[in-house]
């Protein structure tokens, strides 16, 4: 095999990230800047912690408490919190409601930008070129990918988060739900529901 | 700067592909990423936009090859060396060599919960009113800066309106090389798709960025 070292010098440095990591753990923590042990901690919180179970209970209160979504409205840092989400990429945020009219799609054209106290940590696709690019100049075709097909005259709002604002969406509740408790409620909302690929929906129902 | 990360309405990356029931890391050193990347941010040597600065500073042939982790890397390692704290030779060796710069504080085990509750806000006062109100029609700058800013080349030049008064945050074209956190107040402004995509546009579409006031002019 023909190997072109001498050109990819650099590159190859992340060839195996899996030792480039390590390297660099190893000498952060010979240097007492790092704990290992946070690391182990961080890792723990996001994937028993904050996840979009968070944003799903949060969607669930607004649609069981009118109270709550229309503070949801005007502050939903404040909402949010009163539910005990806060904090790393949740200070500043904004809750977007679907409509009849209009549905909502949140995208971070620039970078990753996501709101993890609601959502934990972004899927990959999120944060990759495809996503990315497409979401500002081509929602539809990007929602039929996720097998969402809205309406022809359905208005779609794109919302770029170019700043420190994170974006929830709140998907319409599904029919058929009405007296359904706010814990049965939860179970419907999706991650993807919360970001404007999808749509909360009653298993086996079209939503 | 026009940098490879400036991704909205570029094409030919393909389809979106969601991965069903994705896991949240997909190999044992994206957890080892995570956590580095927050660990060392908690130094207080580097704000959030110069760590942005330095993510879209990657070459664009290894930031488009590159997974988000993999990015997350490349930048940790500039500005650990920008920042003193660790030298090139100690990354590729993977050993203590120097002693380095002394951060203001190490994230301890302990700490880890508090400071993820916490977060770090960054909307800070400013002394002036708001330059524009709701339902103002405004237009966005044309400019083309070598250095960090976060008004997308897609929304340069594209006039649309105000649709909320968001509050003031430090401003990351200043706040990315060290010029201060100069905070300004942040507008929700939306465009119609056809006055961004012009012809064949999705007349359905709409698309909102978050301004800052600098990057924005009366119309």
């Amino acid at each position: 095999m023909h190997d072109d070292d001498h050109h990819h010098d650099h590159d190859n440095r992340y060839t195996d990230m899996q030792a480039r990591v390590r390297a660099l753990e190893t000498v952060l923590t010979e240097k007492g800047l790092i704990d290992p042990a946070a690391i182990d901690a961080i890792v723990e919180t996001y994937e028993t912690k904050v996840g979009p179970r968070n944003g799903a209970r949060v969607v669930a209160r607004a649609w069981s408490d009118p109270e709550f979504a229309e503070g949801l409205r005007r502050d939903a840092t404040a909402a949010i919190a009163s539910l005990g989400y806060t904090g790393r990429q949740g200070e500043h945020m904004r809750a977007v409601f679907n409509t009849a009219d209009t549905h909502n799609l949140v995208v971070c054209t620039l970078c990753s930008c996501y709101p993890w106290s609601v959502l934990g940590l972004p899927p990959v696709w999120y944060k990759a070129p495809a996503y990315r690019s497409r979401a500002v100049i081509d929602p539809r075709g990007v929602l039929a990918e996720f097998g969402v097909m809205l309406p022809e005259n359905t208005k779609i709002r794109v919302w770029d988060s170019t700043a420190e604002l994170r974006y929830l969406v709140i998907p319409e509740r599904p029919e058929g739900t009405e007296g359904w408790s706010e814990e049965q409620l939860v179970d419907l909302v999706s991650r993807d529901a919360m970001i404007g690929t999808g749509l909360a929906a009653v298993a086996g129902v079209a939503p | 700067m026009n940098g490879p990360h400036d991704l909205g309405g570029q094409m030919g990356f393909g389809p979106v592909a969601p991965e069903k029931n994705e896991p949240y890391f997909h190999a044992e050193w994206e957890k080892r990423a995570l956590g580095l990347t927050l660990s060392s941010g908690a130094f207080g040597a580097w704000n959030i936009d110069e760590s942005r600065h330095a993510r879209e500073s990657i070459p664009p042939a290894n930031y488009l090859g590159a997974n988000y982790y993999e990015i997350w890397m490349r930048a940790l390692e500039v500005l650990l060396q920008r920042h003193g704290f660790v030298t090139a030779d100690e990354i590729d060796a993977g050993r203590k060599q120097t002693d380095g710069a002394t951060p203001k504080r190490v994230l301890t085990a302990d700490m880890v919960a508090g400071v993820i509750a916490k977060g770090g806000p960054c909307d800070r006062p400013v002394a002036t009113p708001p330059r524009f109100s709701e339902g103002d029609r405004v237009r966005t700058r044309n400019f083309n800066p070598t250095t960090h800013t976060r008004l997308p080349r897609y929304a340069r030049s594209k006039s649309g309106v105000v649709e909320a008064v968001q509050g003031s945050f430090d401003f990351p074209d200043d706040n990315a090389h060290g010029k201060g956190e100069n905070p300004q107040w942040v507008y929700t402004v939306v465009f119609g798709g056809g006055e961004i995509w012009g012809e064949g546009a999705d007349p359905t579409l709409s698309v909102s960025i978050d301004a800052w006031e600098n990057y924005l002019e009366p119309v």
